[in-house]
């Protein structure tokens, strides 16, 4: 496992790829790590492109500027792959999330010039069966943590589990939906070169 | 008796006023302003803390009520940022002259324009000269350490002035990482209760606050005002002190990272000093001798011990992330020049902008600008004036 694996998030305003990042950071976190997770600030609009960012170490991190040379890019939402560069300085030997509803030989020439490995995941498929609505962070944040290997999924089920158990304290049904759309996105997610 | 666990820097300070408890807290409760009043509100209706929280129509208000509260015998807090901060300027002079013990939260962002409200200090370093103390931080686990000891800074005996605790706007505040909090019991004893020894409600002893004076005595008491900015110096060191031994954590007026045998040094204030850190961590590991003098306390401005702490160094960049516009650089810059003088310190100085607006700074950056000492310290290379990092052209 790497010492510092570092993150970066591509969505669009309301999207919850902010909140996907801050997830992460908590659970690492949670998982015993040193984490940094923020969002890059601009005008605040729905549908707008955002980014959004995550640094997990064995070590204290001290370094306070964005990720230019990510480990890992997750894309929320695959319209941006026609707008934004989401490879721009991603490491060939980390990988690209993608959530989408295409098929992988209608995704992968989109982004023919990252030489590394992509994955995809409905996360509409996934809510759907398992929250009735459309939520794409929560299923985005479970594939992320099981592509990047940043802890191992039993104990990124566990601590969600627990944080979530905590948070939906008088909505237990909510946790319920959660927790499957969060085993059911570490299934789905499939790795398409 | 701490617990680790992680959080933004504004959660960190609102967590710091939950363990204080202050009497009062008047603040403006939406934008220009941070998360930091909508926590504490939180935590008012939770029925965690018992604190006066009074949601006004202006930053004015907000500085003027603070005032009010204050000057009254309360424990009073405020908390804002970037114009929030310019509209409670005429405030500041007389919460500073009516030597009122006021601690504020301050997010550091950009005053406008072009209109941008990321991380720079012109706001607070716009207000240098207002008479508050200014204590500044790297990350959430400073200011949070700040927040707790400047109740004690500012009420001293030989003190009497408003402190603010300054962070980076979004760098840190909005930020999550990992930070340790100190239990609630001894850090409510370290900080302790509020005894004002004058205040308006105090029955026995009539008093005005801010009232007219004429010019026979407006500058003595200007001078003691000054004088208590100096006092200042020696307690924020006896608070830091007090607190060392109860968290482990060390505080003085500046930090010196990898800076005793450093013959290029970087001075920077805020969130840019962890970035330096690793980018002097990389150049050591090649020989380059960099190191880093980081400053927490702008105001009283340590200038002596600074250049005291440089007086070794060949060539020193100077960074600030807010424009004077005077055509003879920042703030720190100006500032720690006059003071390297004083001491005749006679290494190549340049005063460097950087950040302003929220423009990104990156380990390579901090690099270059060590590149750029490296060159001066041998004469190869010369600024006219004062460069801006990262520019485009």
């Amino acid at each position: 496992m790497r010492h510092l694996t570092e993150i970066r998030w591509h969505g669009r305003g309301g999207q919850g790829a902010k909140t996907a990042a801050l997830l992460l950071a908590d659970v690492a976190f949670q998982a015993g790590k040193h984490v940094q997770g923020f969002p890059e600030y601009g005008p605040e609009r729905m549908g707008a492109p955002i980014t959004a960012y995550d640094r997990i170490s064995d070590n204290a991190i001290r370094v306070h500027s964005n990720i230019y040379e990510p480990d890992f890019v997750a894309v929320v939402d695959d319209t941006l792959l026609h707008s934004v560069d989401v490879t721009a300085g991603l490491k060939a030997d980390g990988g690209i999330l993608i959530n989408t509803e295409k098929t992988a030989g209608e995704i992968l020439p989109l982004i023919k010039d990252y030489p590394g490995k992509v994955y995809i995941l409905n996360a509409h498929k996934v809510c759907m069966a398992t929250l009735g609505k459309y939520f794409p962070n929560t299923p985005m944040l479970a594939a992320m943590v099981k592509i990047s290997g940043v802890m191992e999924t039993d104990v990124f089920l566990r601590e969600m589990e627990s944080s979530l158990k905590h948070k939906f304290a008088r909505k237990p049904e909510v946790l319920d939906g959660n927790m499957k759309a969060l085993k059911l996105a570490l299934e789905e997610v499939v790795e398409c070169r | 008796m701490s617990q680790k666990t992680r959080m933004s820097g504004n959660e960190a300070v609102a967590h710091a006023i939950r363990q204080i408890n202050p009497d009062v807290m008047p603040a403006f409760p939406i934008t220009p302003s941070t998360e930091i009043p909508q926590f504490v509100a939180s935590m008012i209706a939770n029925g965690e803390i018992d604190t006066e929280f009074i949601p006004v129509e202006s930053e004015h208000s907000a500085m003027s009520a603070t005032m009010g509260a204050s000057a009254a015998g309360a424990r009073a807090i405020t908390a804002t940022s970037s114009c929030g901060l310019a509209l409670m300027w005429e405030m500041l002079y007389v919460a500073a002259s009516s030597r009122l013990p006021i601690v504020m939260a301050l997010v550091n962002r950009g005053l406008t324009g072009p209109l941008n409200i990321n991380a720079e200090h012109s706001d607070s370093m716009g207000a240098r000269d207002a008479g508050w103390i200014q204590i500044y931080a790297e990350n959430n686990q400073e200011v949070y350490d700040n927040f707790l000891q400047a109740h004690r800074i500012a009420e001293h005996k030989n003190v009497h002035l408003p402190v603010m605790i300054c962070q980076d706007g979004f760098i840190t505040s909005h930020a999550v990482e990992n930070i340790t909090l100190w239990d609630d019991e001894p850090i409510r004893k370290f900080v302790g209760e509020y005894n004002p020894e004058h205040y308006l409600l105090k029955e026995d002893e009539a008093m005005a606050v801010g009232p007219y004076a004429v010019s026979n005595y407006c500058m003595e008491a200007k001078k003691a005002q000054a004088q208590a900015m100096i006092n200042a110096k020696q307690v924020i060191l006896d608070v830091a002190k007090e607190f060392e031994e109860l968290t482990g954590q060390h505080y003085g007026f500046f930090e010196e990272y990898c800076l005793e045998d450093a013959e290029y040094a970087v001075v920077a204030v805020g969130s840019v000093c962890g970035t330096a850190k690793d980018a002097i961590d990389a150049l050591r590991a090649k020989g380059v001798k960099a190191g880093l003098l980081k400053v927490r306390v702008y105001r009283p401005f340590p200038g002596e011990e600074m250049a005291k702490a440089l007086k070794r160094c060949k060539a020193i960049g100077i960074m600030d992330r807010a424009e004077s516009y005077s055509g003879n650089g920042g703030p720190l810059g100006a500032e720690l020049t006059a003071a390297l003088y004083r001491e005749k310190v006679t290494a190549e100085t340049v005063n460097i902008m950087y950040g302003l607006s929220g423009r990104d700074v990156r380990v390579e950056d901090v690099e270059e600008v060590f590149d750029w000492l490296e060159k001066m310290a041998v004469g190869e290379l010369r600024f006219d004036v004062y460069p801006y990092l990262g520019l485009r052209d």
